[in-house]
């Protein structure tokens, strides 16, 4: 079982890629659930207690940084593969990323079927829900009704769009900013973008609840 | 069976040379974080000490750095993955023939997959055995 081996076939957009790595990863998490070593719905939970642990979470930052600065907000909702690119922040999960603002009048949520290209460099680990099909229909057609299972009143008079996230197009949430958060600078900003805030399942957390 | 959360700090405890944060491991991407549950749950179920984890990784290392490893901390999940792969075979879990069976399975599976779409693992994915 080499480390070196490349694999470099399959660049054909038509197909899903998984790296040599992921599959040895997949190919694990199957031979242990079929052995019965691994439930695979305790190891999601283990995994999801590290939600704020994997990766850059490079949308955080650029959340933060669309709070703080206008002109950056504005090229955000133009082409926000540019301006998440604009960060230093690129790659193959960076790319096609629309940037959807949540207002008073709007609230704004993704749903995704997990494919390949999921941009976890910037919305971080997705969560585990994302893998039900029930869940996420339900989502499209009362998505009020599951922002209550997450804990999320909106006002009634907030309207709720659900985008469904596609092989072309990726959804970044730009959550409303929180009360209490003027004057911070974006690092301690960017502390207040949770996962969730960016595919519109929770709000941005106030600074009283993060220390 | 509970594996939770104060299971996985007493692994970074543990095993040395783990990235960490003060609040515990801290993962470069997604598989990293799977590679290092997957652990922990295989050790909640007795099938290796964190001694014999440690030493085994410790050796995983050594070998990778005698094959020219940068050794630049960002191979560490690596080396993790490699034990996971060698410490399932070594207790008889899986066979080395059996992982590469299995990976063969998912990657056609990818193949297979259109862009966009989740990937799943179905049973015409395997070459006949």
């Amino acid at each position: 079982m080499s480390d070196h081996h490349h694999h470099d076939h399959h660049h054909d957009h038509d197909h899903s890629e998984l790296s040599e790595t992921e599959l040895r990863v997949r190919a694990l998490e199957t031979i242990l659930t079929e052995k019965g070593y691994v439930d695979p719905a305790a190891l999601d939970l283990l995994i999801e207690t590290y939600e704020t642990k994997v990766g850059p979470r490079n949308g955080a930052r650029v959340v933060a940084k669309a709070w703080s600065d206008p002109a950056y907000r504005e090229r955000l909702l133009q082409d926000a593969t540019a301006a998440i690119a604009e960060l230093g922040y690129s790659g193959r999960q960076g790319e096609h990323i629309v940037a959807v603002e949540n207002t008073p009048a709007t609230h704004n949520m993704v749903v995704c079927t997990l494919c390949s290209c999921y941009p976890w460099s910037v919305l971080g680990l997705p969560p585990v829900w994302y893998k039900s099909a029930p869940y996420r229909s339900r989502t499209v057609k009362e998505p009020r009704a599951v922002l209550a299972d997450f804990g999320v009143t909106l006002p009634d008079d907030t309207a709720i769009r659900v985008w469904d996230s596609t092989a072309e197009i990726r959804y970044l949430v730009i959550p409303m900013r929180p009360a209490g958060s003027e004057g911070l600078s974006e690092e301690r900003l960017a502390d207040l973008v949770t996962r969730d805030s960016m595919i519109g399942t929770g709000l941005a957390c106030a600074p009283t609840e993060v220390a | 069976m509970s594996v939770d959360a104060r299971a996985a700090a007493l692994a970074a405890d543990a095993v040395p040379g783990l990235p960490r944060d003060d609040d515990g491991p801290v993962f470069r991407e997604p598989w990293e974080a799977h590679a290092f549950a997957m652990a922990v749950t295989l050790h909640a179920r007795g099938l290796f000490s964190w001694p014999e984890w440690a030493a085994a990784l410790a050796d995983e290392i050594k070998r990778a750095q005698q094959r020219g490893d940068p050794d630049s901390g960002d191979t560490y999940y690596r080396h993790w993955l490699a034990t996971l792969e060698r410490m399932v075979a070594d207790k008889g879990v899986a066979s080395a023939a059996t992982q590469l069976r299995y990976r063969a399975a998912w990657d056609h599976a990818a193949d297979r997959t259109p862009h966009g779409r989740p990937i799943e693992l179905r049973p015409d994915d395997f070459e006949p055995a």
